[in-house]
């Protein structure tokens, strides 16, 4: 852990505006530049510029390695559940022209929730990634 | 004006490029490449394209950076290169394919080219009709959610199959310490 304090007063003002930016880029993908993938990078860079000031138990318990492999698996799931519901509406795979009565809504809804799906995918594979990298070598991950 | 900055960029990747390939200390390597991606995503917004840009910036500069460290911190910070005697078959084989290479880029159009073959195949159907067909405002959301949907759900699993590999590569022990730690409880209450 380290000591600087100028750096972890900082970064504890800066992390909450890096992971609320990372929302931003999420929810805002459909009108600006950014989307899914872009949103989870930056919300991993959040969670890893904490355990680089903060310590890796410490991130560890507040973004628990279990809780983040569940969300791992979970973003492909809604990715995949996404396409699964537009076959069982009687479309085609990844259809979202018919997950609402307006093909237009559909389409907003499927694209917002498979940019969901991935943003949580990502996110939570670039913090188990470096989770794995600095904890590699000691028993207690 | 903007063919200046491009030369500008362009030539600072070059000289960044030659530096991390002369540089021993890998520190300092792995710091040149975070630049590097950085100068990389500034040329990608002076071309528009500022989705790439940002996944470069926040990939490329920040967390591949994080991880090369990481590594670094795994091994070691300083590079040990074997001198072997000139070889001059493996010389012949990279000048012959920079140069098949370089004399390919002649028949690829100019930048920014409308004509060009990639701007005439499914983009027109893309950019006129994404306002009928999708609603939403960004082309680039729209084609890569919706009618790239198969290729970006692809993309996805790519990234979940990396991180299962990462973590049974490199979390082995722990992984494994885990499972140990969770049968422990079991065996008491059999007892």
């Amino acid at each position: 852990m380290i000591s600087h304090v100028i750096l972890r007063v900082l970064s504890k003002i800066l992390i909450p505006l890096i992971m609320l930016f990372a929302l931003y880029v999420q929810f805002h993908g459909d009108y600006g530049p950014g989307g899914g993938f872009q949103a989870g990078v930056i919300f991993g860079a959040g969670i890893i510029l904490f355990a680089l000031l903060f310590g890796l138990d410490e991130a560890k318990r507040a973004f628990p390695p279990r809780v983040l492999e569940i969300l791992v698996a979970s973003g492909v799931l809604l990715y995949g559940g996404v396409g699964i519901a537009a076959i069982l509406a009687g479309g085609n795979f990844l259809d979202y022209d018919v997950l609402s009565h307006d093909p237009h809504h559909g389409q907003h809804l499927g694209i917002l929730l498979v940019e969901l799906g991935v943003g949580i995918t990502v996110a939570a594979v670039m913090t188990t990634i470096f989770f794995t990298f600095a904890g590699r070598g000691r028993s207690d991950v | 004006m903007i063919d200046v900055i491009h030369l500008v960029l362009f030539t600072f990747l070059a000289v960044i490029a030659v530096a991390v390939i002369r540089l021993k200390d890998l520190f300092a390597g792995v710091m040149l490449m975070g630049i590097f991606s950085l100068l990389s995503a500034s040329l990608f917004t002076v071309m528009d394209a500022v989705d790439v840009a940002f996944t470069e910036a926040a990939v490329g500069a920040g967390i591949s950076t994080v991880l090369m460290l990481a590594t670094i911190g795994l091994t070691e910070s300083e590079e040990h290169p074997v001198h072997n005697r000139f070889k001059l078959l493996p010389l012949l084989a990279v000048l012959l394919t920079g140069s098949a290479l370089i004399y390919a880029t002649f028949d690829m159009p100019h930048y920014g080219d409308p004509n060009a073959p990639i701007h005439q195949h499914v983009a027109p159907h893309y950019l006129e009709e994404t306002e009928h067909e999708i609603g939403v405002p960004n082309i680039v959301t729209a084609v890569l959610a919706s009618y790239r949907g198969y290729d970006t759900w692809g993309e996805t699993t790519v990234i979940f199959t990396a991180c299962i590999a990462v973590m049974m590569l490199l979390g082995g022990h722990a992984v494994v310490e885990r499972f140990r730690r969770r049968k422990i409880p079991d065996e008491e209450g059999i007892e």
